[in-house]
């Protein structure tokens, strides 16, 4: 018979890694970056992951800024072309003399094809770039994921690390997506028509030049207004989403406890606070449209004002003017885009710092430069050796988990590690996991220090199985062979038969072939762990780590549980964090810890009858049991 | 996902209805309409000012300037300034007008639809996940905020502009115009198919884009066994097939984009070099004014964002229609019926009996007292047809002031069958009766306030700890003393007071994070708070350590005494609370007695309380099998 001691959540990190983070509370008020969701980064961070992702793609970055240089050269020719068809081809003409019409016509309809052609080589170019540089930061993100400690996920949350790879990649990719090209074509035609401009006339070239100045004044006062509108909208939305999430995650005691109408008010509140945020951000961009456009609109009356008046004065050709008035419109036209890629280039720099705090993280755990090999492991020997050998453990920041000591489990023992909360049960077994490394000291398996183990031969040697028994989305059978994906599939079976779970998963719509994410392949708790116990037994370690579950099942379940469990741990060296009654019994030898030390170690049965902490421990698990 | 979102794209019986899926907003737009066709005006007024700018520029050429008029200059240049300050201000009162109605309409649309969610049956819930229901709260009404702010309203604006700015051009000069005009068919024609294309190609994206974030959140969830097991390699490989995917068809996107692009650039570029030619040639044979020329290029010039755009504002209405279909898919799911019987006793009485009238009747005692189930039975509404039901033929009597453990194997339909009793589910079948009173007769919220409910899953709300053991309360209001004998009888007293602020402490998803047992505690206080007459526990000890769960249960065991109870148990600890079990299996109430009687009787009780093998041969596990 079980039962359950500890009064722990098994989805929350356990407290007692990270003793200095002041308890439980989510205060936000300390100085810890984990809470404000700001890793720390060297300054220049984000541009340096910038560049280093555009680094592979340099060539086509190179390739399409020329072809946008040609493009944007044969677009812009358009105006001066019709200036010159007025002022030459019109005089020329009038005379008989169609030479320089024809010449500005061929002109005229070679660029226009040139800029047709050169644009899209200059969207394909620039947007396999881009994607380039999309690809490689999601498989970077991806890979520091998968490489950065247990501790760091534990602290940094699934969520954080879920919308660093989705949201802020997005928000990148909007900005790669759509505004690059408009930004670099804005930047190039910008520079063409001043230049066109002065060329043509020095002095409204000038005068358009002097139109920036407001524009960039606009510019300057709309990213600043906006990006502080843009936060506060952000985190109004974010409540709402908050509010409706948890009502339809809760909505079974939102109705039998009649929260309906509470929830509409306090939703209603949320809701018009996000709606005022965001009619303000509107308007805020209405503000910047329509002044940008006014300062466009008078310049362009005041340069056509100007130039007319100097025709009328002789000074000017008429052609000059006509194509000043084209060359103004189109400097202008592109304004209101700008704004949107102010926004974008807000958000995806915002995006951007947050990710290269995370890339900027070194993993703990380094790889051996000279990986050694486990000795050769007589068929019939039980399991491996394992010493702890002056071992110390203490975070960097200061806190000692674990003070110095030595620990031989010998090959084939189960040991047992119980204790309460915070006791250093689960760091002694994450270094034995090498989820850590130690302070001081060396962690031994069958003589060899784990840190001169590559991963693949250390996870031959030792497996750990946590608490929530996690099923990738695929069939059963490939659930069990993760630890072996290339194992046949009556291994896969004969794994499954000897944990005892071969039953229901035949029973499943498909059998091994089940889906666990489609509807019929819906598992129970229960079943969870035996599909966890039986990839246990395909990878067959020699060292087998268990951090038990402290949810109840029901006695049947549990008695299943605890059959597969001691499938598992025969012939292997096993460390089991034990929360069952049922489970100590098994072992071999049970470790007690307190504050980090070992405070009793023996076999059960000798502890049972002292008078030390586990008696207590275990009389009053007997008196729960009916 | 998004992969496998109900709304099918495009199937032809989509593309009729786009319209009508559109016209389902005018009830949201009603309140805002005057302001919203004012700026619709107000928008084709601006959009027509910029096509009198060139006319402007044509007067000023021919006239003051060939004239060499310095006056007529400085009034043409005065002209201009204003029209184009006009223009300027034209399209900010657009904007101003529009910005907050707009806003209204999306929060009110999403109001409307978290009250609706909130009342639409838990089975409902069951068949949507959070995340479908979110996205249409979110992604889906900012997507239909700027369809009426831009799409709708440019659609007309545009297609005014072009029948305007043709209007000038042809009063101009016809063969020109006539030119100019050319392409814009052929364009329309390109931009429309091109942007039924890309879509196809920008769905493909969005669904490889799920799919990638699934693997992304699954190995960042499954971290602890991708760690304990070593690389995950498979996920790995899947992962890099995936992204290539996305690369390929993100890249092929920009393609099209570029060639779309190349003839919206070229063709009207072409065009205007042959109306440069005709141009000049009419201009030297004296048929054509230069001014008339150069207004002609710059009305050629406005009036291509208009024909260009007309494809992507087709496509975003189209995607607008979807997000619209979306959204009336869960707004036309009927919340059910109150129930048959207040809606019959409303149609001839005026209204339902209240609470405290059942409660009178109750008193008198029809000899019926307690919680009875008759005949009860239940199936989910989507369940196949052949499918058995989930709970068949009940029959159970808990008593007045009974406390009745339900016991079964995983599977056998505990939970269904405490959720038929507040009416989370419906029974399909039967009856249920508390203190006589058929609950289909009364409320809802008349059920919920007789029936007090502790869930297995502990769920705590954003608020206070007070405000979630108040939840409880009949009105959601008691004094304190009941607050705190509550939280006595959960033993979460002096857990609770150690907390920062006490009882007012925030908890729930924005607030400070609980551990299992103490969320399970503030559960229970909740369903005991304000005495309720029927209360019904889910297994509500499951998470509590041996001490705990040992003083709650005496607590427990005093409120118990005087109310009607129903607890689901799975140990037998939690079955000494109650007076007598009844043993589910199968879906079926197979034995009712005491613990010691049906321990002596019922093998599968023995099994489930002890876990005694059954018979031999067959494991433990068959009962593990769970199938819905």
């Amino acid at each position: 018979m079980t039962t359950a001691v500890t009064d722990t959540d098994a989805r929350r990190p356990d407290p007692e890694e990270h003793p200095d983070a002041g308890g439980p509370a989510r205060d936000g008020s300390g100085g810890d970056p984990f809470d404000r969701d700001q890793l720390p980064a060297p300054p220049g961070a984000p541009m340096q992951l910038l560049r280093s992702l555009l680094r592979p793609e340099r060539r086509l970055v190179v390739l399409a800024s020329v072809l946008l240089l040609f493009q944007q050269a044969a677009i812009q020719a358009g105006p001066l072309l019709v200036a010159i068809a007025i002022d030459s081809g019109v005089p020329a003409a009038t005379d008989g003399d169609y030479g320089p019409l024809i010449t500005v016509a061929v002109l005229y309809g070679v660029t226009g094809a040139a800029s047709g052609v050169l644009v899209y080589a200059f969207y394909r170019t620039l947007g396999r770039a881009c994607q380039g540089v999309l690809r490689d930061l999601r498989g970077r993100i991806y890979h520091q994921a998968q490489a950065l400690s247990l501790d760091f996920h534990d602290r940094y949350t699934s969520g954080r690390m879920i919308s660093r790879s989705t949201s802020d990649v997005m928000a990148l990719r909007e900005l790669l997506d759509e505004g690059v090209q408009t930004l670099m074509t804005v930047l190039v035609s910008i520079v063409y028509i001043t230049g066109l401009l002065l060329y043509m006339d020095v002095g409204l070239g000038v005068a358009t030049m002097a139109s920036f100045v407001p524009l960039y004044l606009l510019v300057r006062s709309y990213r600043r207004r906006a990006g502080v509108m843009f936060t506060r909208r952000s985190t109004a939305i974010a409540t709402v989403i908050v509010k409706f999430n948890e009502t339809l995650n809760g909505i079974r005691p939102v109705k039998a406890f009649r929260r309906e109408r509470a929830n509409d008010s306090r939703f209603d509140e949320l809701n018009s606070e996000h709606c005022r945020l965001n009619g303000g951000t509107i308007l805020e961009m209405a503000r910047f449209v329509v002044l940008s456009r006014l300062t466009a609109n008078v310049t362009l009356a005041a340069i056509v004002m100007w130039s007319a008046y100097r025709v009328a004065d002789g000074d000017l050709e008429l052609g000059v003017l006509a194509a000043a008035a084209l060359y103004v419109r189109r400097l202008y036209d592109p304004i209101d885009r700008f704004a949107m890629i102010l926004n974008a280039y807000a958000s995806a720099s915002a995006s951007l710092t947050k990710i290269a705090g995370l890339l900027a993280q070194r993993p703990e755990l380094a790889e051996p430069a000279q990986p050694k090999e486990l000795p050769e492991r007589p068929a019939a020997a039980p399991g491996r050796e394992v010493v702890f050998d002056e071992v110390r453990f203490a975070y960097r920041t200061g806190g000692e988990v674990l003070p110095t000591f030595d620990l031989t489990l010998a090959a084939g023992q189960t040991t047992a590690v119980v204790g309460a909360t915070g006791a250093g049960k689960s760091t002694l077994a994450k270094l034995l996991a090498r989820f850590y490394d130690p302070t001081e000291g060396r962690v031994l398996l069958d003589g060899v220090d784990l840190r001169d183990l590559a991963n693949p031969e250390l996870r031959r040697g030792v497996v750990m199985v946590t608490q929530e028994a996690f099923l990738f989305s695929g069939t059963v059978a490939e659930n069990i062979a993760l630890g072996r994906p290339d194992a046949p599939r009556e291994e896969v079976e004969a794994a499954a038969r000897a944990i005892g779970a071969h039953e229901f998963i035949e029973a499943l719509p498909d059998g091994y072939d089940t889906d666990v994410r489609k509807r019929g392949g819906r598992i129970s708790a229960g079943q969870r762990q035996l599909v966890s116990f039986a990839r246990v037994l395909l990878a067959d370690p020699a060292v087998v780590i268990l951090d038990e579950a402290t949810s109840s099942l029901d006695i049947p379940g549990e008695r299943a549980v605890q059959h597969a469990m001691e499938t598992v741990l025969r012939d292997r060296t096993a460390m089991v964090i034990a929360h069952r009654l049922s489970t100590v019994e098994v072992a071999d030898r049970v470790l007690v810890m307190d504050g980090g030390r070992i405070v009793e170690d023996g076999p059960p049965a000798e502890l049972i009858a002292g008078t030390g902490r586990f008696a207590a421990l275990h009389s009053a698990w007997r008196e729960s049991l009916v | 996902m998004s992969a496998t979102d109900p709304i099918a794209q495009d199937s032809p019986a989509r593309k009729r209805s786009v319209v009508r899926s559109l016209l389902r907003l005018w009830p949201y737009v009603r309140p805002v309409r005057a302001r919203f066709f004012t700026a619709a005006g107000v928008a084709v007024l601006a959009s027509c000012l910029s096509l009198v700018l060139p006319m402007i520029l044509r007067w000023i050429v021919d006239g003051p300037v060939a004239e060499r008029d310095l006056t007529g200059v400085w009034i043409g240049g005065l002209v201009l300034l204003g029209v184009g300050v006009l223009e300027a201000l034209l399209f900010g009162l657009r904007r101003w007008l529009v910005a907050r109605p707009l806003a209204g309409v999306e929060a009110s649309m999403r109001n409307a639809l978290y009250r609706h969610t909130q009342r639409l049956p838990v089975a409902f819930h069951d068949r949507w996940s959070s995340g479908q229901l979110l996205s249409r709260a979110t992604g889906d009404l900012q997507e239909l905020r700027m369809f009426l702010a831009f799409p709708l309203t440019f659609l007309v604006v545009n297609i005014s502009t072009i029948i305007v700015g043709c209007a000038i051009m042809l009063s101009l000069s016809w063969q020109l115009a006539l030119i100019v005009m050319s392409p814009f068919v052929p364009l329309l024609w390109v931009c429309v198919s091109f942007e039924k294309q890309y879509s196809v190609a920008a769905r493909r994206a969005q669904d490889q884009m799920g799919d990638l974030t699934t693997v992304t959140e699954e190995s960042v969830l499954g971290i602890r066994v991708i760690k304990g097991f070593g690389r995950h390699r498979s996920q790995a490989r899947v992962f890099r097939a995936l992204s290539s995917e996305l690369y390929g068809t993100e890249v092929l996107k920009a393609r099209m984009l570029g060639w779309i692009l190349a003839v919206i650039i070229a063709l009207p570029e072409l065009v205007l070099g042959v109306v440069l030619v005709v141009g000049v040639l009419q201009v030297a044979s004296g048929a054509l004014s230069v001014g008339t020329l150069v207004a002609f290029t710059a009305i050629a010039l406005a009036l291509r964002w208009p024909v260009e755009s007309i494809g992507f504002i087709l496509a975003m209405c189209n995607e607008a229609a979807t997000a619209s279909d979306r959204f009336f898919e869960v707004m036309d799911t009927e919340p059910p019926p109150e129930s048959a019987g207040a809606a019959a006793l409303a149609a001839t009485a005026p209204r339902a009996p209240a609470p405290g009238a059942a409660e009178e009747e109750l008193a008198e005692g029809t000899g019926e007292g307690g919680l009875r189930l008759n005949a009860v039975g239940f199936r989910y509404p989507d369940a196949p047809a052949d499918a058995a039901p989930v709970l068949h033929g009940i029959d159970l009597h808990v008593r007045a002031g009974e406390t009745m453990a339900l016991v079964g194997a995983t599977g056998s339909g505990k939970t269904t069958l405490t959720a038929l009793i507040p009416r989370l589910h419906e029974a399909t079948e039967g009856t249920i009766t508390l203190d006589g009173q058929d609950i289909a007769d009364l409320t809802r919220a008349e059920v919920r306030a007789l029936v007090a409910v502790a869930f297995e899953e502990p769920t705590l709300f954003s608020a206070s700890v007070r405000e979630n053991v108040l939840m409880g309360a009949v009105d959601g209001t008691a004094d304190d003393e009941e607050f705190r004998r509550a939280l006595r009888v959960a033993q979460a007293t002096e857990f609770v007071d150690a907390l920062p602020l006490g009882g007012d402490t925030e908890v729930g998803e924005q607030g400070m994070s609980l551990s299992g047992g103490q969320r399970q505690r503030l559960a229970l206080a909740r369903a005991v708070v304000g005495r309720p007459r029927f209360l019904v526990l889910d297994d509500p000890l499951s998470a509590l350590d041996v001490h705990t769960e040992a003083r709650v249960e005496a607590a427990l065991r005093e409120v118990l005494v005087g109310t009607t109870a129903l607890v689901v148990a799975h140990r037998p600890s939690t079955v000494m609370l109650a007076d007598r079990v009844a043993l589910l299996s199968g879906g079926r109430v197979t034995a009712v007695g005491t613990h010691a009687e049906l321990m002596g009787t019922s093998t599968e009780y023995r099994h489930l309380m002890s876990g005694e093998e059954r018979d031999p041969g067959t494991g433990p596990e068959r009962e593990e099998v769970s199938v819905r």
